[in-house]
């Protein structure tokens, strides 16, 4: 369990490094802008504590904001997000329960599953965020673009992550 | 009460995310509506010096522009020197001489932190208040204007890039002085739309933008872009104008911070006037 945690909190250090250092520099086309730290939210357990879940997106956005001068933005993206997996999980599966300290990953629930999962769940994130940072609605054909298309290159990027991910915990096991 | 407590126990899901949510949109609004962001910005201790980290490493990618930029630089200054200074005195001096008078002094800073893909760019720069820096002071590079002086912590500052929804500059077409105002509509870096020209200036494609130096932050005369489209749209006064911007602020490295050792006097000068 202890070990869980600190796998946990090195995921949550490294990802932040990725996207601030790395995937922030990204600038493809003027339209796409990826965000990969939100798999931090997608790889909690199933069976994570609702309180711990929202808590660790505010952090994570929080972290985010910190580093990319965009106060609050990523806060509210990320908490929102958090706030509708528990939904999602149950629309895209159609139960709830899962064994307890399972994480949602190809290997675990399949790749389609995975892909469905993240792409709705980084979609809701990044349509979140681009209305916030616009803070309007009069161009809204462009935000709705610019969100499908960062948000499959997101996922795209997401699932190669997973795919390192679990093939790690596979040999481990 | 019991059953309220009750209610708020079953649901806490729900409320944990309002309250939650709440504090994001606060941070938001505090940060759009006052310009402050005293703790959670970029030019805080951590996020400073990873970037720094982060540009001694990238920059040496780059070194081959820099001395380009600056060899450049150094003829432009040569031909240029008193463009800096107040003229002071005409009346008893104009024949055989003129006197100056310093208004701006410049601190050189590195860029070490960037952005130009969202609706509110910011950048971050590697001096800070013990350095001299100030909030409200401009920046510049040699190619023209970046944008303005927001917070400064002690050994960082940082800067509102011309990219971003709150800046306003004034401006002026070079051959004709006509002023009007730069303003960013997003999407694209490397334009910026110029408005509040009158219908009757001659405009040309490939004119020169230059600051017109009414704002106090910034010199008047330093490069913003030059016109690509212009028209007058329906129902409109005024030209909308767009320009090419004069830098690439995708790639930038080395800046100026510019300080008007008379902003103070114009500034309350100007209060006194308005109110």
């Amino acid at each position: 369990m202890d070990l869980n945690i600190i796998r946990h909190i090195i995921r949550f250090i490294i990802l932040i490094a990725l996207q601030v250092v790395i995937v922030n520099q990204f600038y493809l086309g003027g339209f796409i802008t990826p965000f990969i730290y939100p798999i931090f939210i997608l790889l909690l357990p199933f069976s994570v504590n609702g309180s711990v879940l929202l808590l660790s997106a505010f952090a994570m956005g929080l972290s985010i904001d910190m580093f990319s001068d965009t106060m609050g933005m990523h806060t509210a993206a990320t908490t929102f997000m958090a706030f509708m997996r528990p939904s999602i999980i149950r629309f895209v599966s159609g139960k709830t329960d899962f064994d307890a300290g399972t994480e949602p990953n190809p290997v675990n629930n399949g790749v389609v599953w995975t892909l469905i999962y993240s792409l709705i769940l980084i979609l809701i994130h990044h349509t979140f965020l681009f209305f916030i940072e616009a803070f309007r609605t009069d161009d809204f054909v462009h935000i709705i673009i610019r969100s499908l298309l960062s948000g499959i290159f997101s996922t795209a990027l997401i699932m190669i992550i997973y795919l390192l991910i679990s093939k790690k915990s596979r040999a481990a096991k | 009460m019991r059953n309220l407590f009750n209610f708020i126990a079953r649901h806490y899901f729900f409320f944990l995310f309002v309250a939650l949510q709440v504090i994001a949109f606060a941070m938001i609004f505090q940060n759009n509506f006052y310009q402050r962001s005293a703790f959670v910005n970029s030019s805080n201790y951590i996020a400073g010096n990873i970037y720094n980290l982060r540009s001694n490493i990238t920059n040496y990618f780059n070194l081959k522009q820099i001395n380009e930029q600056l060899a450049h630089q150094n003829t432009v200054l040569l031909e240029s020197i008193p463009g800096t200074f107040l003229q002071t005195d005409q009346q008893i001096f104009t024949l055989s001489d003129k006197q100056y008078r310093k208004q701006f002094s410049y601190y050189n800073a590195k860029v070490i932190n960037n952005s130009v893909r969202n609706r509110n760019n910011y950048i971050t720069l590697n001096k800070g208040r013990i350095h001299g820096i100030k909030p409200d002071m401009g920046v510049i590079t040699p190619q023209g204007v970046i944008g303005i002086v927001k917070e400064v912590s002690g050994n960082f500052s940082s800067v509102i890039s011309l990219l971003h929804s709150d800046v306003q500059i004034s401006a002026k077409i070079k051959k004709n002085d006509q002023l009007g105002t730069i303003l960013w509509e997003g999407y694209d870096y490397k334009k910026a739309t110029m408005l509040y020209i009158p219908p009757h200036v001659q405009l040309s494609h490939g004119d020169t933008i230059i600051t017109s130096g009414f704002s106090s932050i910034f010199p008047e005369g330093i490069m913003i872009g030059t016109i690509a489209e212009y028209e007058i749209k329906r129902g409109d006064n005024f030209f909308t104008i767009d320009l090419d911007l004069s830098v690439d602020f995708n790639k930038l490295n080395f800046v100026y911070v510019v300080s008007n050792i008379y902003k103070e006097e114009l500034t309350d000068l100007e209060n006194i006037t308005q109110n």
